[in-house]
């Protein structure tokens, strides 16, 4: 496991962590009216998503650059749909997935805005979803993504981060986007 | 009755507040949707509206720049505008503030939160 030094002294996993399951709480009890349970954080070095469901991306850049997204089954992504729209859903379609993209916007620029006063501004992209079956998305380089589970009763998903200083933070006009190049393979 | 635009890239959340509005004890008539503020832009010369529920993230032309556009214009600027966004930071409010929102809602919100910044502008 590789640490990056500076993203030590400024940020701390535990402060992150702290971040990810605030903001999931808040999203999930203000929004959709549902609890969920944090589990055991973990590290990985690609990103911890299912070989079939949905995953949902957005890029963060400015100071720090980014990336966060939400992981989950269909069945979890249809009972977000459900519980946010109180309309309920049994399969995944434009709504549903519209639905999980709205929920990771909220719970990723709520980490965002708590980290900013510590790191400095940071823009947000808007999200990109992917749905399918057999495939796995894959950072390029060496980041690390800290990767938060929740139980969303019998559903499990995942809320994961990865964040590092932006090397050429004030060299140059920075675009949001995906700082963190995304292979997805099917 | 008042006519809103309601300016969002996100449908579920065009949907939410949509349900929101219609659950306050102000007089609703149509609501109009915009994905983004270049859609926002047409609606507002096309419909008469009086309120306008905008988030900032949005592709095309974010909600600050559709808002410094709006306000320039003289018919517009007495449109109450309500920004619903996820930044959330004291830098943010204020810049939106000063480009000319009348209120400023954070997501996750209520439906209570929205009724009272309403009740407050309208």
């Amino acid at each position: 496991m590789t640490t990056d030094t500076h993203a030590v002294e400024a940020l701390s996993r535990e402060e992150l962590v702290h971040a990810i399951r605030a903001a999931t709480g808040e999203v999930f009890t203000t929004m959709l009216n549902l609890s969920v349970t944090p589990g055991d954080v973990f590290v990985e070095k690609e990103e911890a998503v299912p070989s079939s469901g949905v995953v949902s991306l957005i890029g963060l850049a400015g100071s720090w650059v980014g990336s966060g997204s939400l992981a989950c089954s269909e069945g979890c992504a249809a009972r977000i749909a459900s519980a946010l729209l109180m309309t309920p859903y049994a399969a995944i379609n434009e709504d549903v997935l519209d639905a999980v993209a709205e929920v990771t916007n909220m719970i990723i620029g709520n980490v965002k805005t708590a980290l900013e006063s510590r790191l400095g501004a940071m823009g947000l992209s808007t999200p990109t979803v992917i749905y399918g079956h057999n495939f796995q998305t894959r950072s390029s380089g060496n980041q690390e993504w800290t990767v938060v589970p929740f139980a969303l009763e019998e559903d499990r998903m995942c809320v994961q981060m990865c964040i590092a200083p932006n090397a050429d933070a004030g060299k140059k006009t920075t675009r949001t986007g995906f700082p963190v190049p995304h292979l997805l393979r099917t | 009755m008042l006519d809103v635009l309601i300016v969002d890239d996100s449908a579920a959340i065009r949907k939410i507040l949509q349900r929101v509005l219609r659950q306050t004890e102000i007089p609703i008539g149509t609501v109009y949707e915009a994905g983004d503020g270049v859609e926002a832009l047409a609606t507002l010369r096309q419909q008469s509206i009086g309120l306008v529920l905008s988030d900032i993230n949005m592709p095309n032309m974010d909600g600050l720049e559709f808002l410094t556009k709006m306000r320039a214009e003289q018919i517009w600027k007495g449109i109450p505008v309500l920004m619903v966004s996820t930044e959330g930071t004291q830098a943010k409010v204020l810049e939106a503030v000063e480009r000319g929102a009348s209120g400023y809602v954070r997501k996750p919100f209520t439906a209570e939160q929205i009724n009272e910044k309403l009740v407050g502008l309208i």
